[in-house]
């Protein structure tokens, strides 16, 4: 599913961001990757929808060679993979509706399907109530799930979450959470970078820690493993 | 692509004029107020052209033939003027209808030369227009070598000073219209700029959720050529009216010889199609320029 093979990432001004990096996810895992800040796991994430390139090394996703695909090519990679951020990154003029439609107009949807579609899967996240609203008149934990919403509308194989509980209070954290473990559990690989202990440590799955643009640790049931 | 996504882009690039609606009001306000400079410039100009025109049309070649040429001379050289290049009409006026014109344009003191109709000292003239006012010369030039043409007379050295002052009016005009143009230009795109700038972040996320750089460009494409349109109305309509009355009531008050304008009725059309026209491309121009900046191409 997802494979990294001697990946080193140095950025233009000589940061080394990761440095000589292995690993294999294979279909249908949870894998949360932890690690201080600065340590590369965002460079790590990036890398995985190819909004940055290593400098050597390759980079497998659902088959496809990251490295070699050409810049023109990068949306069309991208959907076969969702992402969520923690700073939501919806359309702010769209509404919430609006919003998860986009990503099925973008590959030419029937109408009638991207309707019943988006009806659906803002009703998993539980927010359908919600569809004519701007993200700008919802909670944040609500605006999370309409970006969760949008990144599984196209049935993608992989999910990768960048600190998606970042900006969220505990209670609300839990409950994307859940909807995150639906997810998953309907088969999906779920890659989640974040830093919430108490996440890590109650819903136990994989856990790659990343120190110094490498992996110093890659437990099947692990713990967090930091101090905070 | 599919005929269904072009509507969904027609459909998503009017909500957007709506969605972004006080970034609309200041790129169609940029549009309509530029528009409006270069209308008003234009229709000055294309009026000015005009009259120069006018002016122009009036210059003529007349020709006088030696009286030692008989009748077939005198149509043989009609016929060498009719083949010349460039020439409009040719037009032949016998001495004694010179004298008729000569005493009637005199008036009173056309009496004075009533004594001649006896022995006409006039001579007969071709009176030539060319296609081409500016060719006058030319022609002229050709004609006095022919034979039996006593002298060629076109208004020599005024019309000179006449051409060169109308092509030095009209160079100026254009340089004013192409300056308002690139102004113009300059002013709309670089407010389009401004308002796609705030919309960057909306690109990215387009991107990420995995839309091509057409399927981006597209809404935005349209949405240029909204704005260029909507900025073009209000031009248009001032324009319009302010003309037409112009025409209507200023114009007949002028009865100034070589003055008149230009009808309002194919000009007001003329002038309202290169201002929608002009707003419509630079919209677009600015738009996609804007746009290219944020995809990663």
């Amino acid at each position: 599913m997802i494979e990294m093979i001697d990946v080193k990432k140095t950025y233009p001004n000589g940061v080394i961001a990761i440095n000589g990096l292995n690993v294999k996810i294979k279909p249908g895992e949870f894998v949360y990757v932890v690690g201080p800040s600065g340590a590369g796991k965002s460079t790590f994430i990036k890398m995985m929808y190819r909004e940055e390139k290593p400098t050597s090394g390759n980079i497998l996703v659902n088959g496809v060679s990251l490295p070699s695909i050409r810049n023109s090519k990068v949306p069309l990679f991208r959907r076969n993979i969702g992402m969520v951020f923690q700073d939501f990154k919806l359309l702010q003029t769209f509404t919430v509706y609006e919003n998860v439609a986009f990503a099925m107009e973008v590959i030419e949807k029937e109408p009638e399907e991207i309707k019943k579609r988006v009806m659906e899967v803002l009703d998993l996240v539980g927010i359908k109530h919600k569809a004519r609203m701007l993200p700008s008149e919802l909670s944040g934990g609500e605006q999370q799930r309409v970006a969760i919403a949008r990144s599984i509308v196209n049935d993608p194989k992989v999910v990768i979450a960048d600190e998606p509980t970042g900006n969220l209070d505990p209670e609300t954290s839990w409950e994307i959470m859940n909807i995150f473990e639906e997810i998953n559990n309907r088969g999906t690989t779920l890659v989640m970078a974040t830093h919430n202990r108490d996440i890590v440590n109650n819903i136990k799955r994989r856990v790659i820690a990343i120190e110094s643009g490498k992996i110093v640790r890659d437990e099947h049931r692990g713990d967090y493993g930091y101090e905070i | 692509m599919k005929f269904r996504t072009l509507l969904r882009h027609f459909r998503e690039s009017f909500k957007n004029i709506g969605r972004n609606g006080w970034m609309t009001f200041a790129s169609v306000s940029a549009v309509t107020v530029t528009l409006t400079l270069v209308g008003v410039f234009l229709v000055l100009m294309m009026n000015l052209n005009h009259i120069a025109g006018n002016v122009e049309k009036d210059v003529e070649v007349r020709a006088h033939i030696d009286n030692a040429a008989n009748d077939d001379d005198i149509k043989a050289i009609g016929k060498k003027i009719t083949e010349m290049s460039g020439i409009e009409t040719v037009i032949f006026s016998p001495k004694d209808e010179e004298l008729t014109n000569l005493i009637d344009d005199l008036g009173d003191n056309g009496d004075a030369f009533k004594p001649f109709e006896q022995d006409n000292p006039l001579r007969d003239v071709y009176i030539i227009k060319t296609k081409s006012p500016q060719d006058v010369i030319k022609v002229a030039k050709k004609i006095e070598g022919f034979e039996y043409i006593q002298s060629v007379k076109y208004g020599q050295g005024y019309v000179e000073k006449l051409f060169s002052f109308v092509n030095i009016a009209r160079n100026i005009g254009i340089v004013l219209i192409v300056g308002l143009l690139f102004t113009a230009m300059f002013l709309i795109s670089n407010t389009i700029k401004i308002t796609i700038v705030a919309r960057r972040k909306e690109i990215e996320i387009m991107r990420l959720v995995g839309a091509t750089n057409n399927f981006i460009r597209w809404p935005f494409f349209l949405e240029g050529l909204w704005l260029g349109i909507l900025g073009s109305i209000v031009p248009i309509g001032l324009i319009s009216v302010l003309y037409y009355n112009i025409y209507k009531y200023v114009a007949p008050q002028i009865t100034f010889k070589f003055i008149d304008f230009l009808p309002a009725s194919p000009f007001i059309y003329q002038i309202s199609a290169i201002l929608i026209v002009i707003g419509a491309v630079i919209g677009i121009w600015g738009s996609l320029m804007s746009v290219r900046k944020f995809l990663k191409v």
